[in-house]
């Protein structure tokens, strides 16, 4: 097997993340191997690869979710604008500001939808209520919500639709106006045609945000990012640009995985 | 064939007939205390003093009494119990500690009354020099359901989903702005309906009260919260054993059972409503 060559494109895209020999445990079981890998700024990085391979477990480390589970252990660097983001006087909720989450299983808050959207920018100080307003209003309208919403923004987010509380949770991660967005597995839970809405919103986000998604849809993958890391057992195998990596994969493990043949 | 059905009938009506029982047993209790209690009731009976040690007049002292009791017992426990679930239930680490902790408040949920009502004179009353008063009785009741109170919030807590308490840190909220905006505000109701049940038993107790602040006989109101007070239950206990003429009193008795179980019924009934109207309102 050759060696792996450099990635030209990648190298050139300025990197936003860079994260240097990764490992974490889970109590006395590694989760994740040595990672290495430059994350580009304003592209959307795709974390492919079998269920249990680590992906959610890396996407938590980088905005330190995983400090909340109990006897956990991380290894090596996460750097962010190169700032160790667990060296010691790290603020992990200032961290948290700037990297924002949305979780595989929409969990709107049970308040109404301005309040699930102003939860954020209030809990970081503002008060004024025009500014909240408008804050609420740019985060639906950039999550693609604010349409359907608009006339009710004080009904219970409870009643939406699935999809349509999924975007709700991305209007609530935008609103606190985070650099990094890590998406787990965003639309596994919803509907074809929703599926395809925050597709497309994921399009429209990345002229903005730099993209961390986790999806174990192929399709999903080649459609929405044009970076993709595939995991296997806890550790990076291939990492390149989309398109390289689902049209000429370097490492067998890579295409068997990406035509079907396990996972 | 026919032998299993003959079982299976005679388990069915063995259960039924059961349950029966219970609801009769319960529906006679009740229905006695009414029917002998309510011809005691009246408005001298409810807002006046008690004379020639209770055989006449009203139970007035004793109802204030045990409300203040009560108030007493809300002001101390519920702060002290919701704070201690707070902590067991989103800070402790899982660990022998915690389960010890634990287990310590379950087996103090076992323990006699009577023994509370004894730990309250020697730390309240004596040590602390509290006197048999308000605030000893309070105290020592509050310790009683303190066990209640914790248990009941920490379920309360966990009901609700960590997912919200996840999506409340990823914004960047501190622990304690999740606990205080996303996780307390959903646990109220249920932490209210059970620890509302721990007050009912509170205002029914005897024995906690009896070393600490009950009055045998005292037919005025208190000044404050270092007064001893009369209380629904110990003037129960007192009309029906202690008094001289136990068959001329018991109108009397039957007329302050009534009351002592409006109350608590009542207190129960205001559980019960806000435990429906929680179900209602709250589904994720
Ligand atoms: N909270 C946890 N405690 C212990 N082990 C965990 C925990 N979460 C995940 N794991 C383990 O870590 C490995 C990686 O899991 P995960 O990151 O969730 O994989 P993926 O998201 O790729 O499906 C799995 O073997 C899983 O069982
Ligand atoms: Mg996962």
């Amino acid at each position: 097997m050759p060696v792996v060559t450099p990635e030209p494109d990648l190298k050139q895209l300025e990197p936003k993340v860079r994260v240097e020999n990764l490992n974490f445990w889970y109590g006395a079981t590694q989760a994740l191997h040595g990672i290495t890998m430059d994350i580009p700024a304003r592209q959307v990085t795709a974390l492919i690869g079998p269920s249990g391979c680590g992906k959610s477990t890396f996407l938590r480390t980088l905005n330190r979710m995983n400090d909340l589970i109990d006897e956990t252990r991380l290894e090596g660097k996460v750097l962010i604008h190169e700032e160790d983001i667990y060296a010691d006087r790290v603020d992990v909720v200032a961290l948290r500001k700037r990297v924002g989450m949305v979780f595989q299983k929409s969990n709107p808050f049970p308040k109404t939808i301005f309040d699930n959207v102003a939860y954020g920018p209030r809990i970081h100080g503002v008060r004024n209520q025009e500014k909240l307003a408008e804050i609420v209003e740019r985060s639906l309208i950039r999550a693609a919500l604010w349409d359907e919403v608009k006339d009710r923004l004080h009904i219970s987010a409870l009643e939406l639709s699935g999809g349509q509380q999924q975007r709700l949770c991305i209007a609530r991660a935008l609103a606190v106006d985070p650099e990094i967005l890590l998406m787990d597995e965003p639309a596994s839970a919803l509907d074809p045609r929703s599926t395809a809405r925050i597709e497309d919103l994921i399009g429209e986000l990345r002229r903005l945000y730099t993209i961390i998604i986790v999806t174990h849809n192929m399709q999903q993958a080649s459609r929405v990012s044009n970076v993709t890391a595939f995991f296997y057992e806890g550790r990076l195998v291939e990492y390149g640009p989309t398109k390289r990596i689902f049209t000429q994969p370097r490492k067998k493990q890579t295409e068997d995985y990406i035509t079907g043949r396990f996972g | 064939m026919m032998s299993r059905r003959i079982v299976e009938k005679a388990v069915y009506w063995l259960m039924r007939g059961t349950t029966y029982c219970l609801v009769l047993v319960i529906a006679y209790i009740v229905i006695d205390i009414v029917y002998h209690g309510f011809p005691a009731i009246s408005w001298t009976f409810l807002t006046g003093m008690p004379r020639r040690s209770g055989a006449e007049g009203g139970i007035f002292p004793a109802i204030v009494g045990t409300l203040c009791l009560v108030l007493g017992t809300i002001a101390v426990a519920l702060p002290l119990g919701i704070a201690s679930a707070i902590y067991l239930s989103e800070y402790a680490r899982a660990g022998r500690f915690t389960r010890m902790v634990r287990s310590a408040i379950v087996t103090l949920a076992g323990v006699p009354s009577i023994v509370f009502g004894l730990f309250g004179l020697g730390l309240f009353v004596l040590f602390l020099n509290f006197g048999a008063s308000i605030l000893s009785g309070s105290l020592t009741l509050a310790c009683m359901i303190l066990p209640t109170i914790i248990v009941a919030s920490e379920e309360a807590l966990q009901t609700v989903p960590k997912s919200l308490r996840e999506g409340s840190l990823a914004l960047g909220a501190t622990k304690w702005e999740t606990i205080y905006k996303n996780v307390l505000p959903y646990a109220i109701p249920g932490i209210l309906t059970g620890s509302i049940l721990g007050i009912g038993r509170a205002a029914g107790e005897t024995a906690p009260i009896l070393l600490t602040v009950a009055a045998f006989y005292l037919p005025r109101l208190p000044h404050s919260i270092f007064d001893q007070v009369m209380a629904l239950p110990y003037h129960l206990y007192v009309l029906a054993t202690q008094h001289p003429e136990v068959d001329k009193v018991r109108p009397m008795q039957y007329g302050t059972a009534l009351v002592l179980l409006v109350i608590v019924l009542g207190v129960n009934l205001i559980a019960i409503i806000l435990r429906n109207r929680f179900r209602k309102r709250c589904r994720w």
